[in-house]
């Protein structure tokens, strides 16, 4: 998938990933798409309901089989 | 009559923008754990556009408590107090196995060695994403703490109607 704007957050728990998304996100341009790259699974619930509360648009979500862990590639289009 | 066509996606932007959801949380416990399990709904809520408050009281104050720095109330027995209750984010101790401070040395390595915040780190963050801090005066005057002591951002000072107050329009209000 096409991100506008690329977030790293491997290593980072909950609550980092999604607090560095609403930072990052206010970046970014109204249609834009962030792509937030994690090894937390919790992102897989975390981000959609991210999404939901905030308004913006949760466009897919990937999985990577990374060194260790998976890999979790959440793409979230600006609002 | 006019009809205007909003998009969905807008509206609902412009909603939060105008209501936003409210969450406000009653900090008793000054225990690292449910500190920080405080602090991470907060930060949490504050990154989903939600409205934060937090009200530290009794055991909580420790939590926004300036480090080494000790208040000298007028009477001996909040001056005692004052010297057995040392404040500071990063003197919380644990709930469970804090071990005289070798459990809780512990846990704040493993914290450390996993990249996960620990309590000073999210308040810091806390208040970055503009999450209302407030101490509660009553219990500051019972345990002998001056205002002088805590970390700088604090909102306000304040009682019990205030919260009431933030709490009657709050969505999620928690005890911890």
């Amino acid at each position: 998938m096409q991100a506008d704007v690329k977030l790293d957050t491997l290593g980072y728990f909950c609550p980092m990933p999604i607090i560095l998304t609403s930072k990052k996100i206010k970046e970014l341009l109204p249609g834009q798409v962030l792509e937030v790259i994690s090894d937390d699974e919790g992102i897989k619930k975390d981000m959609p309901a991210w999404c939901e509360t905030t308004g913006h648009h949760m466009v897919g979500m990937e999985e990577e089989n990374g060194a260790d862990k998976k890999i979790y590639k959440a793409y979230v289009k600006k609002v | 009559m006019n009809a205007t066509n909003v998009e969905p996606a807008t509206a609902l932007a412009e909603l939060r923008e105008t209501k936003p959801d409210k969450v406000t949380l009653v900090v008793l416990s000054g225990d690292m754990d449910r500190v920080m399990a405080a602090l991470i709904i907060a930060t949490g809520a504050a990154a989903m556009g939600m409205q934060v408050t937090m009200f530290y009281t009794f055991w909580g104050l420790n939590a926004i408590r300036k480090e080494n720095v000790s208040s000298t109330p007028k009477d001996w027995l909040r001056r005692a107090f004052g010297w057995l209750n040392k404040g500071g984010a990063s003197r919380l101790p644990l709930s469970r196995f804090h071990f005289g401070g070798l459990g809780t040395t512990m846990m704040k390595k493993v914290m450390k060695d996993n990249r996960m915040p620990g309590i000073p780190e999210l308040m810091e963050t806390a208040q970055d994403l503009g999450v209302k801090m407030i101490a509660c005066t009553t219990t500051l005057g019972l345990m002998g703490i001056s205002k002088e002591t805590l970390i700088d951002g604090i909102d306000q000072l304040a009682g019990v109607s205030t919260y009431l107050n933030e709490a009657r329009h709050g969505s999620v209000n928690l005890f911890i």
